[in-house]
């Protein structure tokens, strides 16, 4: 008992010992604190930067571009989503029967698509489609081939085609407005994209995205004045003219008299936008707006308003143009008809030139200046389009006699054709001339006193006389209304000076219905060369045709007196409202 | 006089840790818990976005689809050659109103 005793205690054992593992567990506390060190210490930005990429990604939040529509909220231009197919070649290639799947979907050759595939086998990154619509993108995904990958874009379309085709304008490939309002209104189009950070899992879910985000900012709609039905009246009456005119081109404006917004703008050669390859034609050109020509016989109702206005002719006056020709130092004015000793309603109805120039140089240089300013033949329209033509209108003190004279009867300066539709509106508004403009909504610009409201109605009075039977326009009328306006028969300007001898601009100015106009109209077929040329002959069919269509699509009731004279059976009411949107008038 | 002081000492310096590391582990679930929540709502969020893109994108193909098929051209087209419509030229007004 006492020796196992004795066994047990314990023998003293070597210092060494308790070192060694002291020596042991502190290297072994060393090392994983130097690991320690260095994961946190030294390496840490390294892995901190190694995790996020594993986990943190930065997503883009698209910014849409706003949408065009016209006043009753119809689409004109649009972004839709497209899908653009893209493939690792390398990848690609190794499974040949995903290769020529994939060819067919894409309706391409497969053959073909191999070889383009080999040209790049080192790339990365190959884009094997044009945009094409997310279901068929669908489609190409659904076969699983390796490496192929679709990528979301935006693609900008036009639904209303060539009909708006100049006024609208188009985008260029990535997404930026090239041509006419989409130009024009880049800065509110335009969405800006943003983008969040978030954290994903490792099956690509996001679990957090609380990190640093900026907000996406959808591009603004635009609201445009024009009426889709009334452009398509117009572009449609306008190609049929055109073709049948055989012309180089045309214009059609109509317009809201007292609002000055533009109902409808249309133009012809026209061009398709949803087209790349149409957009080069010249048809892009918006004509009413980037042409000015000289306005010819259509100021003669301005200048007689300034003549009314200044009291030097009453609207029964008479102005003797006998001969037919008046020679004003080295130029000789014509008339096409010798009218003799005429008043002032057969000047405008007979449109004599003669009897204009009598009244232009009677006014004297000045006051006939003086009354073009006052319509704004000297100021742009600032209209907001892109490439608007400036007017030309020389002073005055530049004026000789002969200037005067081809003055009078609209020679010798030139305009757009927003210009004349402007000056009109004027007299159609009871003498203020509104400011012409596209979008709706735009700063309310106050109407400018152009002439007194006497006067203008006077002038309206003498304008019907255009369309009367003898008058240069018989076929501008419409049945039911009261329709006023002015032909214009414009000779052009040769290549060689001067004026050529059978290159002509017929015009048609007008506004109904006379008694209140609601609307005017402008329509011009430039260089009509099946045969006639005349401005009643050429252009007022196509004012007729449309402005009948507007006024029954804008519901503007006919004038009184051409009503049934027997009381028909009460119907429903048919309600004859005003323009929705016109505002009162000043 | 010792014996008591140390059972009153052991008591309150077993009860105040044992309560502190229980609320520790239950503020640790709830944590859990919560993240876990967040995770799922911002799962979800993310999908509607996803939703929510994919129908704008629907929304605009369709706003294309329907102005395609009402194109002035192809209902003027349908009513004039299907349905053998005419504008009339001459039409009157019966209005109500004197």
């Amino acid at each position: 008992m006492n020796g196992a005793r004795a066994n047990l205690v314990a023998k003293p054992v070597g210092a060494w010992r308790r070192w060694a593992v002291f020596g042991v567990l502190g290297l072994g506390v060393t090392v994983v604190l130097g690991r320690a060190f260095q994961l946190q210490v030294l390496q840490r930005d390294f892995l901190v930067q190694e995790g996020d990429k594993r986990h943190i990604r930065t997503l883009v939040i698209p910014g849409h571009r706003g949408d065009i529509r016209d006043r009753r909220g119809e689409p004109l231009a649009l972004s839709a989503p497209v899908e653009m197919i893209w493939a690792v070649p390398a990848a690609l290639l190794e499974s040949p029967q995903h290769v020529y799947a994939v060819a067919k979907l894409l309706n391409k050759n497969p053959r073909e698509l191999d070889k383009f595939l080999r040209d790049r086998e080192d790339r990365k990154f190959v884009y094997i489609s044009d945009p094409i619509s997310p279901a068929d993108a669908q489609r190409v995904l659904a076969l699983k081939a390796p490496g192929v990958f679709s990528e979301p874009s935006y693609a900008r379309y036009y639904p209303a085609g060539e009909v708006a085709a100049q006024v609208v304008g188009f985008c260029g490939r990535d997404g930026q407005g090239l041509e006419g309002l989409e130009r024009a209104q880049e800065a509110a189009l335009a969405g800006k994209a943003g983008s969040r950070r978030v954290i994903r899992d490792r099956a690509g879910r996001v679990v957090e995205d609380n990190l640093e985000s900026r907000d996406a900012q959808a591009g603004r709609d635009l609201a445009l004045t024009l009426d889709l039905r009334i452009q398509y009246l117009a572009y449609r009456e306008l190609k049929a003219a055109v073709a049948k005119n055989n012309a180089r081109g045309g214009l059609v404006v109509v317009a809201d008299s007292s609002t000055g917004e533009i109902l409808a703008m249309a133009s012809s050669p026209g061009f398709n936008p949803n087209n790349m390859e149409d957009r080069k034609g010249g048809g892009e050109r918006n004509r009413a707006i980037t042409d000015s020509f000289e306005p010819g016989s259509t100021v003669k109702p301005v200048l007689i308003a300034q003549a009314l206005s200044l009291g030097l002719y009453q609207p029964t006056s008479h102005v003797d143009t006998t001969p037919g020709f008046l020679k004003v130092g080295s130029l000789t004015v014509h008339d096409v008809h010798p009218q003799g000793d005429i008043d002032l309603a057969t000047v405008l109805s007979k449109s004599s030139n003669v009897g204009a120039a009598k009244i232009g140089l009677s006014l004297g240089a000045e006051a006939v200046w003086s009354g073009y300013q006052h319509f704004g033949f000297g100021e742009p329209v600032y209209s907001g389009f892109p490439g608007e033509a400036s007017p030309v209108l020389r002073h005055f003190s530049e004026w000789g006699q002969i200037a005067t004279a081809t003055a009078s009867y609209g020679y010798g300066l030139s305009l757009n054709a927003l210009h004349l539709v402007r000056a009109y509106s004027a007299l159609a508004n009871d003498g203020l001339m509104p400011h012409l403009h596209l979008l709706e909504g735009a700063s309310p610009v106050p109407p400018q006193r152009a002439v007194s409201a006497n006067i203008a109605s006077e002038v309206r009075q003498l304008m019907e006389g255009v369309v009367a039977k003898g008058g240069t326009a018989e076929r501008a009328a419409i049945p039911g209304y009261r329709v006023a306006g002015k032909t214009g028969t414009i000779r052009k300007i040769s290549g060689e000076g001067g004026y050529a001898e059978n290159k002509h601009q017929s015009v048609f100015i007008g506004m109904l219905p006379a008694e209140h106009p609601r609307l005017v109209g402008l329509v011009m077929i430039d260089e009509p060369a099946a045969g006639d040329y005349y401005g009643g002959l050429v252009a007022a069919p196509v004012f007729s045709t449309v402005m009948q269509g507007a006024a029954r699509l804008l519901r503007i009731p006919p004038g009184s007196e051409k009503l049934p004279a027997t009381p028909l059976p009460a119907l429903p009411s048919t309600q004859t409202v005003a323009l929705p949107l016109a505002e009162p008038r000043t | 006089m010792r014996s008591l002081r140390s059972l009153v000492e052991g008591r309150g310096g077993l009860l105040l840790p044992l309560a502190l590391a229980l609320a520790v582990v239950v503020s640790a679930l709830a944590v859990v818990r919560t993240k876990h929540e967040n995770r799922a709502l911002v799962n979800d969020l993310d999908r509607l976005r996803a939703e929510r893109e994919r129908l704008d994108m629907e929304w605009s193909q369709l706003q294309l689809e329907e102005a395609t098929l009402s194109h002035h051209a192809r209902v003027e087209k349908i009513a004039r050659e299907q349905l053998g419509m005419t504008e009339p030229r001459d039409y009157a007004v019966v209005s109500s109103k004197p």
